[in-house]
């Protein structure tokens, strides 16, 4: 089990949280001595993923950890809501499907955007979005 | 509320992003450029981003609309200074910024806008055939 250095949880209620949540990435990222790209990357994914938890979750908390594994530094963003649930998970990975309206880039897209990426998500229970990228 | 600025130059219109970017912001942003197009008659809009170190797929629409939105009102749209790893990050989660023009500065856009204007005068200028 590998333990956090530091680990920070906000809520996600309305859309001023998001900024927050950027900041506080920001302010991890330079700690941790991500580059530029690593830093937008993680920003943008931050970005998608907390309007994910803020419009499809009906709100929810975002969990930042600092990790070191095998002499690499990370941040890990967990992002998890109470909310409906994702019902299929195929469908919502796609890039281009969007149930909101949006450009349906926000999940597929972060994904791309991190090293590691796992969503848990089932239909009443909530979802569940870890990210993690290494320095 | 907060607002971003929208500065006048002549028959363009001038607006630098300096504050990290949320929704709601850049919806207003939208809407007030629309206003401001049609009271000052623009003919371009210049949208300075390179203050920011994250685009992400909502903003990046706003941006698209906002382009959109001016072509119908008649002015052209430049985007300028975008930072490496915006566009690097843009195009990796899959977002195509089709009908926006860019340009690497201020400086550059600026000139840009000017050209087609001043293309446009010469052809009005023209004698007709």
């Amino acid at each position: 089990m590998m333990t956090p250095l530091r680990s920070e949880t906000l809520p996600l209620r309305e859309e001023a949280d998001i900024l927050l949540v950027r900041q506080l990435v920001r302010e991890h990222a330079a700690e941790l001595g991500f580059g530029a790209l690593d830093l937008t990357k993680l920003l943008t994914a931050a970005s998608e993923l907390g309007r994910n938890t803020l419009i499809h979750g009906q709100g929810g908390t975002v969990v930042l950890e600092t990790l070191v594994k095998n002499g690499r530094r990370g941040l890990r963003l967990t992002f998890e809501d109470k909310g409906p649930g994702i019902a299929d998970l195929k469908q919502a990975m796609t890039s281009g499907f969007s149930s909101k309206g949006g450009l349906g880039l926000g999940l597929g897209g972060s994904k791309r955007l991190v090293d590691e990426f796992e969503v848990v998500s089932g239909v009443g229970e909530g979802t569940r979005v870890t990210v993690t990228r290494w320095t | 509320m907060q607002r971003i600025p929208i500065l006048r130059m002549g028959k363009l219109l001038l607006v630098t992003i300096q504050v990290d970017m949320h929704d709601r912001l850049a919806t207003v942003l939208k809407d007030d450029l629309a206003n401001r197009i049609f009271e000052t008659r623009a003919r371009g809009l210049l949208i300075d981003i390179s203050a920011l170190d994250m685009v992400d797929s909502f903003i990046a629409r706003m941006l698209g609309d906002i382009a959109q939105m001016a072509r119908v009102m008649d002015a052209e749209t430049v985007l300028v200074g975008m930072q490496p790893a915006v566009a690097i990050t843009l195009v990796e989660i899959g977002v195509r910024m089709t009908g926006v023009s860019t340009a690497l500065n201020v400086e550059k856009g600026m000139s840009l806008l000017r050209t087609r204007l001043d293309k446009e005068r010469a052809d009005d200028d023209a004698p007709a055939q």
